[in-house]
């Protein structure tokens, strides 16, 4: 899993820009971080990991951000911080976003494995084991069902069968 | 146990007395409000994949606002979704084509101090003006409360901003949270609670407030919130509850400033944090915009009038007031004609510019003074456009000079 570094404050302007925001997420997707790193949306491989400094994912309500890294295949994300909102949209979306105050020390190009259980990063090209902060347990369960609709579908279902 | 205003709404919603910061709640949700992109065109299918309806159809508030109008096969198909969905869903709250859905929602009375509100887009802190609890969530979230009525929230903590005083003329709201967002950052805000108090705050009308609360987006709150007062009361027409703070309640921070000292402030591209005062700028521009929730509502437009009575703008001005009422008042007042005298162009009382979702966008190469809230690289059009971001004083001011030029020599 490569790992791709950006810095502080990106927004979700670039991630998922709102000129094609019309279209379908095949299109939206194919614009991800092009005024950061236009190569992003045709080299990003499935099982990759999007790495940032503070506040990923500033800017509107758009769930288009995180939908379109997943979409692209991103694994997970690991930040310093999130926007809030993005955060919430992250989770809903079923894409793990950890946050580690030394992501940072993550490179453009290392190999990472994430374990979203137990909150560690391991980073198989410096050696280092890097700890993410815990998420909590109905949070890890919305991403473990793969987001919140599908999560909302299993609720549902339980409850019509218990009727 | 004393508590922020924050804290007492929330804990409402929760059915609880009190609540602390930190804790993870779910909150009973008295209004959600969605617009065309965010709402009915993701909302639907996933209703129909739940089989699903709206947990309360009369709580629900839908509003058309970021593909207005419509230009193309796409966006025709976006608007054509919302207005049949209301009627499937059986949503009697429709405004189409009113204006933008931060201003047309309080505008059509539908806010009330000590509601607890979520809004299908990150500019819904708005709400907080009216000394509600309200915040943006995106489609999936919004699709849960659809389902259940009900969100989770982690309890937030209050961060406090006083300003003493009173702003000085030609100095905005505008000026106000650019320069917070330039002082603590983007997530200076750390998505809590930031309150607006003081005596400069309480002289703001509602509108102004507004603005405030809206850029707490920009600031990394969750929401900002104001409390409720005369001036609430009036602009809603109606008795209104008084919801506020307990005085000595624990605050994460307290900032407090002088609000006379504040200048007019200038964000430079690419971000709303990049904000100096007006006086450090020698720039050049090619276009003025006035639009957006933030920066082109009655009040708005009344700032940009008292700069351009009587004046001709040198740079391209287009101006997209935020809701029709807005519009038909401005127009009625003689506001909507000077500007119409100095030059400007009218663009539909929608998101227009302001996202870039519509047909009208920034060239290559364009440097643009705007009301808006956003500069982020590309967000207007191309990614070679210089956005700088002002009040409508600065921005009606940099329109007639064709530079962007401090508004205080030039109010009449």
């Amino acid at each position: 899993m490569k790992a791709w570094v950006f810095g502080d404050n990106v927004d979700t302007d670039v991630i998922a820009p709102g000129r094609y925001m019309k279209y379908g997420i095949d299109e939206i997707a194919r614009h991800c971080m092009e005024a950061l790193e236009p190569a992003f949306a045709a080299s990003v491989r499935k099982g990759d990991v999007v790495v940032a400094g503070r506040n990923f994912g500033a800017g509107s309500s758009r769930e288009q951000a995180p939908e379109a890294l997943k979409h692209l295949g991103v694994a997970a994300l690991i930040a310093e911080s999130y926007a809030g909102l993005f955060y919430r949209n992250a989770i809903n979306l079923g894409l793990p976003a950890l946050v580690c105050a030394q992501a940072k020390r993550i490179r453009a190009g290392d190999h990472i494995a994430v374990d979203l259980d137990a909150g560690r990063i391991d980073n198989r090209t410096s050696g280092e084991t890097l700890a993410a902060e815990p998420v909590p347990a109905f949070l890890l369960q919305i991403v473990r069902d793969g987001g919140l609709l599908a999560h909302l579908e299993k609720r549902l279902r339980g409850e019509r069968a218990s009727a | 146990m004393k508590q922020t205003l924050a804290q007492k709404v929330v804990a409402r919603a929760a059915g609880r007395s009190t609540v602390t910061p930190g804790e993870i709640v779910t909150c009973k949700v008295d209004l959600a409000m969605v617009h065309d992109s965010s709402g009915p065109r993701r909302l639907k299918p996933m209703l129909e994949r739940l089989g699903a309806k709206v947990w309360d159809p009369t709580k629900v508030v839908v509003i058309t606002d970021h593909y207005l109008p419509e230009y193309d096969d796409e966006s025709r198909k976006i608007l054509r979704i919302a207005r049949d969905w209301v009627r499937e869903a059986g949503i009697d709250n429709f405004y189409d084509a009113q204006g933008i859905c931060h201003v047309v929602l309080p505008e059509r009375g539908h806010l009330r101090p000590g509601m607890f509100a979520v809004g299908g887009d990150s500019h819904s802190p708005t709400g907080g003006a009216f000394a509600a609890y309200m915040f943006g969530v995106g489609a999936t979230e919004m699709l849960g409360v659809m389902v259940t009525g009900e969100i989770w929230l982690k309890v937030p903590h209050t961060i406090a901003i006083e300003f003493d005083g009173a702003f000085a003329p030609g100095v905005s709201a505008k000026d106000v949270m650019l320069f917070l967002i330039a002082r603590y950052g983007m997530d200076g805000g750390q998505y809590q609670a930031v309150e607006y108090r003081g005596p400069a705050i309480r002289k703001l009308p509602m509108q102004e407030r507004m603005t405030l609360c809206n850029m707490t987006a920009e600031l990394g709150g969750q929401t900002g919130l104001i409390a409720s007062d005369d001036v609430t009361r009036d602009y809603l027409q109606r008795e209104v509850e008084i919801w506020d703070s307990d005085a000595d309640a624990p605050l994460l921070a307290h900032h407090r400033f002088r609000a006379d000292e504040l200048p007019p402030q200038v964000a430079a591209p690419h971000s709303p944090a990049n904000t100096r005062p007006v006086s450090d700028f020698d720039q050049r521009i090619d276009l003025a915009y006035i639009g957006a929730c933030t920066g082109a509502k009655l009040a708005d437009l009344r700032m940009a009038a008292a700069v351009l009575r009587g004046r001709k703008a040198r740079a391209k001005l287009i101006v997209a007031p935020a809701s029709l009422r807005d519009q038909q008042t401005a127009e009625g007042e003689g506001t909507l004609q000077v500007l119409l005298d100095a030059g400007a162009e009218l663009l539909a009382n929608s998101c227009g510019m302001c996202a870039g979702y519509g047909q009208h966008q920034l060239g290559e190469n364009t440097v643009a003074i705007s009301t808006t809230a956003r500069n982020f690289k590309g967000r207007m059009g191309a990614a070679s456009a210089q956005v700088y971001l002002a009040s409508p004083y600065t921005v009606a001011a940099s329109a007639v000079t064709g530079r962007i030029t401090d508004p205080r020599g030039m109010l009449q």
